[in-house]
């Protein structure tokens, strides 16, 4: 069964009731709408300044945080391409039931600056809090009666910790506000200040100082949501990046290839972690076309292996995309999408490069790719394409894209789920690399191995492996390697190629794909109209059968992407004849806020 | 042993690509037969030109990789399985030109392969235009008029990447060829040998080759850097030809 359909109460924790349409649409609305037709209100929180301030530590802090107190969360940090100065910040909404992306309108700012309290200003709730590094206390009284001092830089200098350590001033300010008592707080600061500037016995001491600091400023706490054991977290904060590379790792990785190009970055460095403890070898060559030629060569010796890259260092790989695939070399690769062309925004998103993705690679061969919508579909999909890779003989993509690879996630991926699908090996007698076999599948074997002579080319070739462009062995080796697309596409069934959501038999449908899921499904719990969300994850072999049965009946389908071109709907069409009625595109290198999008959903819905 | 294959070879008649085919599979015989390599763990790759044809020509391992990309897969594999002797076959095309990169850094790195550049000083099988090491005024389908840029020096550049083996050789001299072939393949990093190979067809430099030889003196110290940049050229216009330098260093594939 490949098509999932999530009962509306767990996809959704349940639609709307009670909403009437077509009013004037405000933040101040939505507001009232998430909490009077969820009942579950969220709480979204920025942690901003500039490059080096430790931002994204003090997002990561606090998202732990919430974890301990029983509730879900999503934060996506974004900064620009530079390393020290400019603005960055990270966000975190949360709730206590799973949260899928996070929400544009604050209530709680921690800022180490004053420029990152200004440039969130349009984005402040009307009761928003204010925590700011006390030298820019005073700059921002004008903004905002509710401001609170805190000795963020001040108290990094005084413990000799490292600037990037303010932060944790902040988030412990944050935990007196959100409710939690001393004691509480500092048992969970024990848990979450891990391996970071300064170390634990020092950050804790930061935090309890925020803590006290807001206690006596006079702020009211605001408990959203009841404390509960905080021994426990709701689940583990998990990233694409790293959840890609976990997967790749249950399918038994053994060597793993990179070079670094933002956003596919982490997965390069949290598998070189990896490697330090021996489990895998890594490693960072010269430039990705090196990369992807090792990896070939790594696999060609006989070691699971997988490459990742941002979509510009895949077209660096092209040509040898295509030697994967006449070789019928195993390769799995992570591709993170971010804003193109060429250097593009080189740190913000873009769903622009699937046809590029899908299409990799001069000449015509079977390939796999799937595009995970979150932390938990990355781990199925770096296990899929990994095992695929072996058992098909040809290269399999997971597509990210900038908010997958790097955003956060209150996530649970079962320990132990490990899944290594052994390869075709070969059972004596004269061995010919590229015998014909009526799965397409030739016997793989190994160099090393006596009495084998292993040949594999980039060239057309015969079954040994010897060049050949005679017209009837270039016809034959092709209709082999399509011959193993039967059995991928015959194997995709076994896995999630299309997922509903929702209510699957509403008239409305929903079209999306990769991190798009995480803000259609935030913004379908705004609408009280009933919707049907379909989210396609396998984009090669394009799964037509399962995404026509989920659009079937549908009146009006309105397709949702993060890019130009709407390049999934060309695809449905393409694939299926079927054609989407309305397009919601955004190509501006940011994902959408669910409530803007929940308005856009809005206008487009058919007067009924 | 049989190292030959059921494909027909298609070099030019009388191409001195043969001759380096031959020394290669004797040195692969002698050195089987002596014990020092197993059959089964030799890969040859190769890029694509003339110099990439050498793989239908071998009943062995081989990997027949993209132009320029010849070195980059033997890397990997000598990572995955270090019981392995890999060597890549390469053109002054193949590698000086399209594929530098990966020639200097899989030096810089040490990493324990074999690189064997087939040196016509000519894309050949393009028909005729300038590599890397083509002569300036060399008249190519791509500059009739000659051309206007300065050859690269390949051993020494090697030697300042960081190879710790690098010999030159001339195809027309197999027995030679084949003792380098051996001595590149035994020795324990990243080596290096580029082959002076006349292209019969677009670029006959046997004439030049005949008279312009001169192999290395016995007492050449291989472990001097300084002295093995400087015996690469002679005052008189001769090549020198040998083992210019070999030292050893720990490879890559022992670090990683």
């Amino acid at each position: 069964m490949n098509i999932w359909i999530i009962p509306p109460q767990k996809a959704m924790h349940s639609f709307f009731l009670g909403y009437a349409p077509f009013l004037p649409w405000n933040s101040g609305i939505m507001r009232h709408m998430e909490t009077e037709k969820n009942n579950t209100p969220l709480v979204t929180v920025a942690v901003g300044g500039a490059a080096g301030d430790g931002i994204k530590e003090g997002g990561l802090h606090l998202s732990e945080i919430v974890q301990h107190i029983g509730c879900y969360v999503y934060m996506t940090p974004e900064y620009p391409s530079l390393i020290r100065g400019g603005h960055n910040y990270a966000r975190l909404t949360y709730g206590d039931h799973p949260v899928h992306a996070d929400h544009s309108m604050l209530d709680v700012i921690i800022a180490t600056n004053a420029e990152s309290v200004l440039l969130h200003r349009d984005g402040l709730k009307n009761d928003a809090v204010i925590f700011i590094d006390s030298p820019y206390a005073e700059h921002l009284k004008e903004i905002s009666q509710n401001i609170v001092s805190l000795p963020m830089s001040e108290a990094a200098k005084e413990a000799g910790a490292p600037h990037a350590a303010g932060p944790s001033v902040g988030v412990g300010a944050y935990c007196y506000f959100a409710g939690l008592s001393r004691e509480e707080s500092e048992g969970i600061f024990g848990k979450v200040f891990g391996d970071i500037l300064g170390g634990i016995t020092m950050n804790v001491a930061l935090a309890l100082r925020g803590y006290d600091a807001a206690k006596a400023s006079g702020l009211t706490p605001r408990l959203v949501f009841p404390i509960q054991n905080t021994d426990t977290q709701t689940g583990v904060l998990l990233e694409g990046n790293k959840a890609v590379a976990l997967g790749f790792l249950s399918a038994g990785l053994e060597f793993f290839v990179g070079y670094p190009m933002t956003p596919a970055s982490s997965i390069l460095h949290f598998l070189a972690k990896e490697s330090a403890k021996g489990k895998i070898k890594v490693i960072h060559p010269e430039d990705e076309i090196t990369v992807i030629n090792m990896a070939l060569g790594i696999a060609y010796a006989g070691k699971r292996v997988a490459v990742s890259t941002a979509t510009g260092g895949l077209a660096l790989m092209q040509e040898t995309f295509s030697l994967a695939g006449v070789s019928e070399t195993p390769i799995a690769l992570a591709i993170s999408s971010r804003q193109g062309p060429a250097t593009g925004a080189a740190t913000r998103t873009s769903q622009g490069d699937l046809r590029f993705v899908i299409s990799s690679g001069h000449g015509e061969f079977p390939r796999v790719v799937i595009a995970p919508g979150d932390p938990e579909e990355a781990f199925m999909a770096g296990q899929i394409a990994l095992n695929f890779a072996w058992k098909f003989q040809t290269p399999a993509i997971v597509l990210l894209d900038k908010q997958l690879s790097e955003s956060y996630q209150t996530s649970t991926v079962p320990s132990g789920n490990t899944e290594v699908t052994p390869h075709k090996k070969a059972s004596g007698g004269e061995y010919l690399r590229y015998q014909y076999a009526d799965d397409g599948v030739s016997p793989l074997a190994f160099p090393g191995t006596s009495n084998t002579k292993v040949k594999a080319t980039s060239y057309e070739h015969d079954e040994f492996g010897i060049a050949s462009d005679e017209s009837d062995t270039v016809r034959a080796m092709q209709d082999k390697r399509w011959k193993k697309m039967e059995g991928i596409r015959s194997d995709a069934r076994h896995f999630d190629t299309v997922k509903v959501y929702g209510d699957s038999s509403a008239k409305t449908a929903v079209l999306f794909w990769g991190s798009t899921k995480g803000p259609v499904l935030e913004a379908a719990a705004m609408i009280d109209t009933p919707l049907r969300l379909v989210q396609v994850l396998w984009m090669e072999p394009f799964p037509e059968e399962e995404v026509a049965k989920a659009l079937d009946g549908a009146d009006q389908i309105i397709d949702v992407e993060v890019n130009h071109n709407a390049q999934l709907a060309g695809l449905l069409r393409e694939k299926t004849g079927i054609m989407c009625d309305e397009k919601i595109l955004k190509y501006d290198a940011r994902p959408f806020d669910p409530a803007t999008l929940a308005k856009e959903l809005q206008d487009k819905l058919k007067i009924s | 042993m049989e190292l030959a294959t059921h494909s027909k070879i298609s070099w030019c008649p009388g191409c001195p690509n043969n001759q380096i085919l031959v020394a290669f599979r004797k040195a692969v015989t002698e050195m089987c037969e002596a014990g020092t390599l197993k059959e089964e763990n030799i890969v040859a790759s190769a890029g694509v030109g003339c110099h990439a044809k050498i793989l239908d020509y071998l009943n062995m391992n081989t990997f027949n990789a993209l132009h320029g990309r010849s070195i980059p897969p033997i890397e990997g594999m000598k990572a995955a399985n270090p019981s392995l002797t890999v060597v890549a076959f390469s053109g002054d095309g193949d590698s000086y030109s399209e594929g530098l990169s990966h020639l200097i850094h899989s030096a810089q790195r040490n990493s324990d392969i074999n690189v064997f550049i087939h040196d016509n000083q000519i894309f050949a099988l393009t028909t005729g235009q300038a590599t890397a090491t083509s002569p300036k005024g060399f008249k190519g389908l791509t500059r009739p008029t000659g051309s206007i840029e300065d050859p690269i020096d390949p051993l020494r550049m090697m030697m300042n990447a960081g190879a710790t083996f690098v010999a030159r050789t001339y195809a027309g001299e197999m027995g030679k060829t084949k003792d380098i072939m051996k001595a590149a393949m035994a020795h324990k990093g990243m080596s290096f040998i580029d082959i002076a190979q006349p292209c019969i067809t677009f670029f006959d430099t046997r004439d030049f080759y005949k008279d312009n030889i001169a192999w290395l003196p016995e007492d050449h110290d291989v472990t001097n850097l300084d002295a093995a940049y400087h015996a690469t050229k002679q005052s008189d216009g001769k090549i020198p030809m040998g083992i210019f330098y070999q030292v050893l260093k720990p490879t890559f594939e022992e670090q990683l």
